[in-house]
């Protein structure tokens, strides 16, 4: 029989804690098969968030560090500049990224930092158990606004890749989805191009901001949050590349 | 003789605290300076800024503290060493960091150059930040080694063995100076130091290469292990307590009384004990170097004996209490300090002494 599909190597063979029909899945192997393809396993560093993601070095088979809250893109600043030679991913959720850690990704983005910021918006605080996040939709319910989000009380969705597109520091920025099997491989080309600029030594940081399915505290069955994806999440934050 | 090149390359310039610690990081290897501007220790990163590409070297000034302390964290975790420094309140905001650094057990170097508090303060010398030192200063159970030089050549000299200690012990190292120190320039002699002998750094990250992968993390999120690591750390700080202590005594076994201090304070009671001893009152001093671990053992051998302990301190009296640990009520402890920037003088200290000791004799 020929094999058509196996486990990339740097992806582990362990079950994941992740929730069924969560993105971290699929996000983490995407993001193990552009490791292998671009064969810089031996020369990757990987920084994991606080979030449902921080056991992430359980999943993706290369040298890990777990950070505090937010503060990724400055360790991150820390290990490249100290480490030119090797390539540096952090991989952040929207609380992480968006909300404590905003000054941390506007400042990395603006000094140019040399590498690659893997965003996962699902639209909510998964780990903590649903709370708001930057990045909920106006009307979400979440366990911190009841009634739906109100913009006039908590603002509107923020949208990373369009305020980080306007620094000069950031060289490729692309929004993806996690929602449809179109979507997950146009995520992959994402994943492989912001790899690839900093293999190059491009200068300047690459983000791609990845739309990831939280059915648990959506409270949506996995087919139904892959579908609210596509009709409604890409209404705040449109699909493609920004920069 | 067998000459040792790299110690003849020594040089003695007139600096300020804050340059004579920057150049002796860069001589002790310092591969990375991260930081935020905060008065009064702002000639450190301006002397790096300068300094460290240089000798191809990095520096970053961050965009907060929080950022600083986490850039080192980054750099540290790769195996480097790197360096921040700041000022209290910038210090307060690296906690978070400086408590990350202890759970993962990464060696760093942590530079405060303390002024007046609480809040903003003001600008002007203090010791007022020892609890925060000594205590750990963020969440959870740890210790940091805290270092305290009473010098511009001692701010030089505690550079290469904060390093050392840091790399030896996987764990964040404080220097404790302040305003004063910083900014008064002195003679120093700037030297290389032979470093000690210090383990691998297998558990870097430096990618994965011909080796399975290495994790640097502080979340142990299974029943009992958190437990088990926080007694690993617990047995490394007792074997700190016990073999880096580090104090200065004068006179202490024929004194009827002694004076405590560390950093500038010291210098103070130094001048004011040599005053006290002409005037014939018998007069001794500790200075503690390590206040981290405390020179307790000293202090309780000085407490056999009834004299009266005075400590001194920038400061409302914050090492006082580790001072009444360690007499453990067996004399007289107490405290003679200014604080929020104020500075007592030689000879409000020698006035001190002479009223404790002729109440004691009545």
């Amino acid at each position: 029989m020929k094999t058509v599909f196996k486990r990339t190597p740097t992806y582990k063979d362990v079950p994941t804690h992740y929730c069924p029909g969560c993105g971290h899945g699929i996000a983490h192997r995407l993001l193990a098969e552009v490791i292998d393809e671009l064969d810089i396993r031996d020369r990757t560093i990987g920084i994991a968030p606080v979030g449902c993601a921080v056991l992430e070095y359980d999943y993706i088979d290369v040298d890990m560090v777990e950070v505090a809250h937010g503060r990724a893109p400055a360790v991150a600043t820390g290990m490249k500049r100290t480490n030119p030679d090797k390539i540096i991913f952090s991989y952040q959720g929207d609380g992480d990224l968006a909300s404590i850690g905003a000054g941390e990704i506007l400042h990395a983005g603006h000094r140019g930092e040399q590498i690659t910021v893997i965003f996962i918006n699902n639209a909510v605080y998964g780990m903590t158990g649903g709370q708001m996040a930057p990045t909920t939709m106006l009307n979400q319910v979440t366990t911190t606004t009841p009634k739906g989000r109100n913009a006039v009380e908590q603002g509107y969705p923020m949208q990373v890749c369009e305020l980080l597109a306007v620094l000069p520091g950031t060289i490729y920025i692309e929004r993806c989805a996690m929602s449809n099997p179109a979507a997950i491989k146009n995520a992959k080309k994402a994943l492989r191009h912001a790899f690839e600029l900093q293999v190059e030594g491009a200068q300047g940081m690459s983000l791609v901001e990845i739309l990831s399915p939280c059915p648990t505290y959506w409270r949506m069955n996995p087919p139904d949050a892959m579908a609210w994806i596509d009709r409604e999440m890409v209404k705040a934050f449109p699909l493609g590349k920004i920069k | 003789m067998k000459v040792n090149t790299e110690l003849t390359t020594t040089k003695r310039v007139l600096m300020c605290g804050n340059e004579a610690l920057a150049e002796a990081a860069i001589i002790a290897g310092v591969d990375a300076y991260f930081g935020y501007p905060i008065t009064p220790q702002n000639e450190i990163p301006a002397y790096m800024a300068k300094r460290m590409p240089e000798e191809g070297r990095v520096f970053v000034q961050s965009e907060s503290e929080l950022a600083a302390i986490n850039m080192i964290f980054g750099a540290a975790a790769t195996g480097k060493r790197a360096m921040t420094s700041s000022s209290s309140p910038g210090i307060s905001l690296m906690q978070e960091g400086i408590s990350y650094l202890a759970g993962a057990e990464l060696p760093a170097v942590i530079v405060n150059v303390m002024r007046g508090g609480p809040g903003l303060g003001n600008i002007a010398a203090s010791q007022s930040d020892y609890f925060q030192a000594t205590r750990g200063g963020g969440h959870g159970d740890y210790r940091t080694i805290v270092l305290a030089p009473a010098s511009a050549q001692e701010m030089a000299d505690v550079m290469p063995l904060a390093f050392d200690l840091a790399d030896q012990y996987r764990m964040p190292v404080m220097i404790l100076a302040d305003g004063l120190l910083g900014q008064m320039m002195e003679p120093v002699l700037l030297e290389k130091k032979e470093k000690r002998k210090l383990p691998p750094k297998d558990w870097a990250l430096t990618g994965a290469k011909d080796r399975p992968q290495n994790i640097v993390r502080s979340l142990w999120l299974k029943e009992g292990v958190l437990e088990k690591l926080n007694e690993k750390l617990q047995a490394r700080y007792a074997q700190i307590a016990e073999n880096e202590v580090l104090c200065e005594q004068y006179k202490v076994e024929d004194s009827d009384i002694v004076l405590i201090a560390y950093g500038i304070s010291a210098r103070i009671v130094k001048s004011a004990v040599t005053k006290a001893r002409k005037e014939g009152i018998k007069a001794g001093w500790i200075r503690p170097v390590t206040l981290w671990p405390f020179p307790s053992e000293q202090i309780s051998k000085a407490a056999e004996e009834l004299r009266i302990f005075l400590t001194v301190e920038l400061s409302c009296g914050q090492m006082v209490e580790d001072v009444k640990l360690a007499v453990a009520g067996k004399s007289p402890v107490l405290f003679f300090g200014r604080t929020g920037g104020g500075v007592p003088t030689v000879d409000d200290v020698l006035n001190q002494i002479r009223q404790l000791t002729i109440k004691h004799k009545s």
